[in-house]
């Protein structure tokens, strides 16, 4: 049997990892790949609350994360897909039209 | 040390390294294939806390329909190797320390609200799969039906998105 902690702390590292990536990469597609990676971690962190306390309600929870993130590819690599046809381009820094 | 956590410790090891490999790897299909790598070894690990159907969902849907939804539009816009930007000073030394604090604060958090409650459930009685179906159609019954809806909307948000403009 693997202490709950175990998960939690390799949930962390993940997030932390997704939140480093998110900030550090400039293709607005590996972007949004680390938003999945972030979700999955939040996911691990869901499991294993919902063995720790042997309750279900948790595996649910990922379920519906599951399905929110599956929408939120499908408009969000539609928006990809017009911002590069406008921009030309799929690096972060080109589309800075509310920067100051 | 038991099978069950050389077995974590290597599934463990494999997501690390893949997301670590999703930040290193410059061009993005190199990056998503790491990222196929971190949910499926997240996956054996759902099977190992003895929730099959979450690691079958998981791998169907994660690692199936949204990664090939990713590699499709990655192919599809022909997208090359990012381009290399300079950081500033303050994101070059602050972001190490930074990011490491970010993820010990979560542990630590995580670990001291919930991580000490003893494994009350044997691995038999928990994770049935009717047992979710049951509470998915019972208990979370209306946000089952919203996600329909949501995903509907999701869908011609999407052809909305997509769609070429019309000459006019």
């Amino acid at each position: 049997m693997v202490p709950t902690q175990y998960y939690l702390i390799l949930s962390a590292i993940l997030f932390g990892l997704g939140a480093v990536a998110f900030v550090v990469k400039r293709n607005i597609i590996t972007i949004f790949m680390s938003i999945e990676l972030m979700l999955n971690a939040v996911n691990l962190a869901f499991v294993a609350f919902s063995q720790a306390k042997g309750k279900l309600d948790g595996q649910v929870f990922v379920l519906f994360v599951i399905v929110v993130a599956a929408a939120e590819a499908a408009v969000g690599l539609g928006i990809i897909i017009l911002t590069a046809r406008n921009r030309r381009s799929l690096n972060i820094e080109r589309v800075d039209l509310l920067k100051l | 040390m038991s099978p069950a956590l050389i077995v974590f410790f290597l599934l463990a090891a494999l997501s690390v390294i893949g997301a670590l490999s999703l930040i290193l790897q410059k061009h993005p299909i190199h990056s998503a294939l790491s990222l196929i790598v971190v949910m499926v070894s997240l996956a054996g690990l759902y099977l190992l806390m003895g929730a099959e159907f979450v690691a079958a969902v998981q791998i169907i849907v994660y690692g199936g329909a949204i990664m090939v939804l990713f590699v499709f539009v990655i192919m599809l816009l022909n997208a090359s190797a990012e381009e290399h930007t300079s950081f500033s000073k303050l994101a070059k030394f602050g972001g190490l320390p930074l990011a490491l604090a970010l993820t010990g604060l979560l542990a630590a958090a995580m670990i001291r609200n919930g991580g000490a409650v003893p494994n009350s459930a044997t691995p038999d009685a928990l994770a049935k799969t009717s047992d979710i179906s049951l509470m998915l159609f019972s208990t979370f019954v209306y946000p089952f039906e919203l996600t329909s809806f949501l995903i509907l909307v999701a869908i011609m948000g999407a052809l909305v998105l997509a769609q070429r403009e019309k000459k006019t």
